[in-house]
């Protein structure tokens, strides 16, 4: 009870930069962390998948106590759903009342309060409007205020048209009312993923990457895992595989509870000018299959018109299509008419781990110290945090809260609000950052060599944009992309570039 | 967690204050800070690379420097020649310096290496450029491999960095630019499989397919970049040539040109933004809407060659010498000048002032597509002048200003004038 005490007492007390070294390696296992072959040492829980419910369950794990491994089968973390979604940390009002989905929502919502400043994440309490655009939909608002309110989000309420239009002066005719829901608001999905992760490291944990399972026996009271990075043993096992979740619980049990049917969201970001139309996040209202087309600010002040819902087969493709973009960029010009002429700086596609049913697949086997967490289809950023909670307790209720100091890593800022100047927060206000790299996001030098350093190294471009936003501006690296390339060098693969036979030493070109 | 507007900060003193600031020193800022360091004043260029000369330092093919220097030059001989002008005339310069936010009256936010500082001057020339328009401007599907990627980034990756990122890519566009992508690719080694062009024909010249013949690259015509595709890297390029959708095998891609000027400093700040340039309204001294900002070169309007940019730095740096010294006519004698017709892209500049040696001569106007008609000027629905005009995109199309200052007297003193691109009736 002292123990518990005392390492309550020392949460926070040990700010690291989330650019140092720390944590490099649980001192138990030795093990390196970018997917060098294992050495030896038994963990006492390994997560599969470092996504970012695979990253919050690793710190829930390792701020608890156990000794946490997580193996990854891509070079980079957050590389599967985890990469492309629309970066909202829901408050719950919308799921269905006393879900498991509800339930963790809201729990994971409020660990985020709790902790995003200690961990330097952004937040914007933007609140959300469900717009409603006929008499259809606007009689459906009070049963979604109602559902609100049995969910606990008992701030919201609905608003008369003309209160809308104070609120949301650009939006298109026709709006006939909205249910307002103040809790919404916009984070930044990879850096808290990130944090999560570093979190984890920082405190012991220890992450294998490039290390796909190929294999998983039960031996006496711990799992032997055969990955591509060498064999991991560990006492229970949680698997979170996203778009992978039921080919690896076939690993483990002997068919899977569920099956992946991996549907893609395509989105369309509007440059900086745009986010000035929409203060609130922007919801339609829901349908039985997805939660619709969604217009919100994203944390590094851009604008967000998305997703779409598509099924198919494809686990690991994600690729967008002009047809669909330009449909999203109209159903956006009829929500906000001041969008036509906007500049699209981006468009990304993003695929939900969906499975045959709405609900969040939950499999546990006690006995085996075993736990799938599947089917985690479109909430898993705001859910996240609360699904670690519930895996904890789901597979040792009895395990004891912190017992030794917590590391609380602080990450780089990226976020940008145009409405606050909170820019100064970001690196480039600070003394001595090196100068900027990426001149639309502003990206300084020594953010990005940040970014190749530590436990949670970045080893491919699409992983160094997530961690810096470099290249991800409006132009898109017109104007960075050699410079990254030299201080990348030897530290992407692929490579930015590859050397010239004959590299022109001064810039000139030969005869 | 609000922090103080970066403008009002106390946190740091002016880095140093300038009679003028020149933001961006390419072609027409540093011919802009040479004219007017000759002219005796103290000029300060803030660029955000470590080395200035703008874009030619990594366009390593000729022909620059023919109106400049009066000899043909490679890209980066030309920008150091320009630099070293400027350096001899007195010119300071501030690099690598990020101007981060416009303030009204000449107030810049800057950061360093060193971190965020402030500066203040007389007057501010703005002469940010242009960048190109990127693959998801152009809405090209698919999924995101590396190897996407514009002229100016492929050229900065071999001419500076002796990189390349493909072997085989395929060329978006037939502008200048889409050429001097084939030129750079052929010095690094690189063998392009096709350009491809949505137009029937070559934005460039007329002749221009020739070049890529010679050089064994085959070109398309009526043939849209529909997506990309590859996990890691690229491993194809999906074309679409009317109804038929085509893949070329390719490791990567080449979106090159679609020029934008580099404005979002100025959209973000106070100063109006002209709906059909993508840059600062301007007056024909090259005045922005707030009188102590003014702009040179591609900033103005996409997209002109470095000589043009480098004569309009000059010119402009004509109105801010005059400006300092005995005061440009006042801004609200200007007149509005408003683009009307489908076919007409942008006019530059939007505000017709008097008659003055200093400052653009030339209206400078593009069309959207092919056009033969007639370009009119016109005063509350009357015809006060009028001429043929064959144009097509992409090329430049100039009015002398005289001509319409001429037929705007026969108007009184108009506040606003309309220029109108008329085409018959097919």
């Amino acid at each position: 009870m002292e123990g518990v005490k005392q390492g309550m007492q020392q949460v926070n007390d040990q700010s690291v930069a989330a650019s140092a070294n720390a944590g490099h390696a649980s001192p138990q296992a030795g093990a390196p962390t970018r997917g060098g072959i294992a050495t030896s040492g038994r963990f006492d829980v390994a997560v599969v998948g470092a996504g970012v419910v695979g990253a919050a369950v690793a710190r829930r794990f390792q701020l608890n106590g156990a000794s946490v491994v997580v193996i990854e089968a891509a070079t980079e973390v957050l590389d599967g759903a985890s990469k492309g979604n629309s970066g909202i940390l829901h408050t719950g009002f919308d799921a269905p009342v006393g879900s498991l989905e509800a339930r963790c929502v809201i729990a994971g919502r409020e660990e985020y309060l709790a902790i995003h400043e200690s961990l330097g994440l952004p937040l914007l309490r933007t609140g959300a409007l469900v717009l409603a655009w006929d008499d259809e939909q606007a009689g459906r608002l009070p049963e979604l205020l109602a559902q609100a309110h049995a969910n606990g989000v008992t701030d919201s309420a609905l608003l008369s048209t003309a209160e809308v239009r104070a609120l949301e002066p650009s939006l298109g005719a026709g709006v006939r009312g909205a249910l307002r829901v103040p809790g919404e608001a916009i984070i930044d999905p990879w850096s808290a993923a990130h944090a999560y992760l570093l979190q984890a490291l920082a405190n012991g944990a220890t992450l294998r990457r490039s290390a796909p399972l190929t294999a998983a026996r039960r031996n006496g009271d711990e799992w032997e895992l055969d990955t591509g990075a060498g064999p991991v043993r560990a006492g229970r096992v949680v698997l979170c595989a996203g778009l992978q979740g039921d080919t690896v619980e076939r690993l483990f049990w002997p068919d899977a509870s569920f099956t992946i049917r991996p549907r893609k969201g395509q989105f369309v970001v509007y440059d900086t000018p745009a986010a000035h139309l929409a203060r609130h996040i922007l919801l339609p209202v829901p349908t039985a299959v997805t939660k619709g087309i969604v217009i919100c600010r994203t944390a590094w002040g851009k604008l967000l018109v998305g997703p779409t819902a598509e099924e198919q087969d494809s686990r690991t493709e994600a690729a967008t299509d002009p047809v669909t973009l330009r449909a999203l960029m109209t159903r956006g010009e009829q929500i906000l008419p001041g969008l036509a002429g906007q500049r699209v700086v981006a468009a990304y596609a993003g695929l939900r781990p969906a499975t045959e049913q709405k609900e969040y697949r939950i499999r546990l086997d006690a006995e085996r110290g075993l736990l799938s967490i599947g089917g985690i289809r479109s909430t898993g950023l705001s859910a996240a945090l609360g699904l670690a909670q519930h895996a904890a307790a789901l597979l040792n209720p009895a395990e004891p809260a912190a017992t030794r100091a917590v590391t609380t890593p602080r990450m780089p800022w990226l976020a940008e609000d145009p409405d606050d100047p909170g820019a100064l927060r970001r690196d480039w206000a600070q003394p001595e950052h090196g100068g900027i790299v990426c001149h639309c996001e502003l990206v300084t030098r020594r953010e990005v060599l940040a970014a190749l350093e530590g436990p949670l190294a970045a080893t491919t471009l699409a992983g160094l944009k997530r961690r810096t936003r470099v290249t991800m501006g409006r132009c898109q690296g017109f104007n960075c992309l050699a410079e990254l390339a030299t201080l990348t060098r030897g530290r992407l693969d692929p490579p930015v570039g590859e050397a010239l036979a004959a590299a022109p030493a001064d810039g000139h070109v030969r005869a | 967690m609000s922090a103080p507007d970066p403008a009002g900060a106390s946190v740091s003193r002016p880095a140093s204050d300038c009679e003028v600031a020149i933001v961006g020193g390419g072609p027409a800022g540093l011919s802009a800070a040479t004219e007017l360091a000759q002219q005796g004043l103290d000029v300060l260029v803030l660029e955000r690379h470590a080395e200035a000369g703008g874009i030619p330092r990594h366009c390593g093919h000729p022909p620059f420097g023919m109106r400049e220097f009066g000899r043909v030059l490679r890209g980066p001989e030309y920008a150091k020649r320009l630099v070293a002008r400027a350096e001899a005339a007195g010119v300071r310069f501030l690099r690598p310096a990020s101007v981060v936010a416009l303030r009204p009256g000449g107030a810049l936010v800057i950061t360093t290496e060193a971190g965020l500082t402030h500066l203040s001057a007389r007057a501010v020339l703005l002469a940010t450029g242009v960048r190109e328009t990127t693959r998801a401007g152009r809405l090209i599907g698919g999924t995101k491999p590396a190897g996407v990627l514009n002229t100016g980034a492929l050229q900065a990756l071999v001419y500076l960095a002796g990189q390349a990122p493909f072997r085989r890519p395929v060329i978006l566009g037939s502008e200048l630019v889409s050429f001097s992508a084939l030129l750079t690719c052929r010095h690094a080694g690189i063998r392009p499989t096709a350009m491809v062009e949505p137009g029937a024909r070559p934005l460039a010249w007329r002749a221009s397919p020739l070049l890529p013949r010679l050089l064994g690259v085959p070109c398309h015509f009526g043939t849209q970049v529909e997506a990309v595709s590859g996990r890691e890297r690229v491993e194809g390029v999906v074309l679409r040539t009317g109804d038929r959708l085509w893949e070329l095998p390719a490791d990567g891609l080449i979106v090159s040109g679609g020029f934008i000027p580099e404005a979002s400093l100025i959209e973000a700040s106070h100063l109006a933004v002209d709906a059909g340039t993508g840059g600062p309204v301007v007056d024909a001294f090259g005045r922005c809407s707030d009188p102590s900002y003014f702009a040179a070169g591609n900033l103005l309007r996409p997209v002109e060659t470095a000589g043009w940019s480098w004569a309009e730095g000059k010119a402009v740096a004509g109105s801010i010498v005059q400006a300092l010294r005995s005061g440009l006519p006042d801004p609200s004698d200007a007149v509005d000048l408003v683009a009307e017709g489908a076919a007409l892209r942008y006019l530059m500049p939007q505000r017709l002032t008097p008659a003055s040696t200093a400052g653009f001569q030339a209206l400078q106007l593009r069309v959207a597509r092919p056009v033969a008609g007639t370009l009119s000027l016109r005063h509350d629905g009357l015809e006060l002048w009028r001429q043929r005009l064959r144009a097509l995109p992409e090329r430049r199309v100039v009015v002398p200003l005289d001509v319409l200052r001429r037929a705007a007297r026969t108007a009184g003193s108009p506040a606003r004038l309309t220029v109108r691109l008329e085409e018959p009736a097919s």
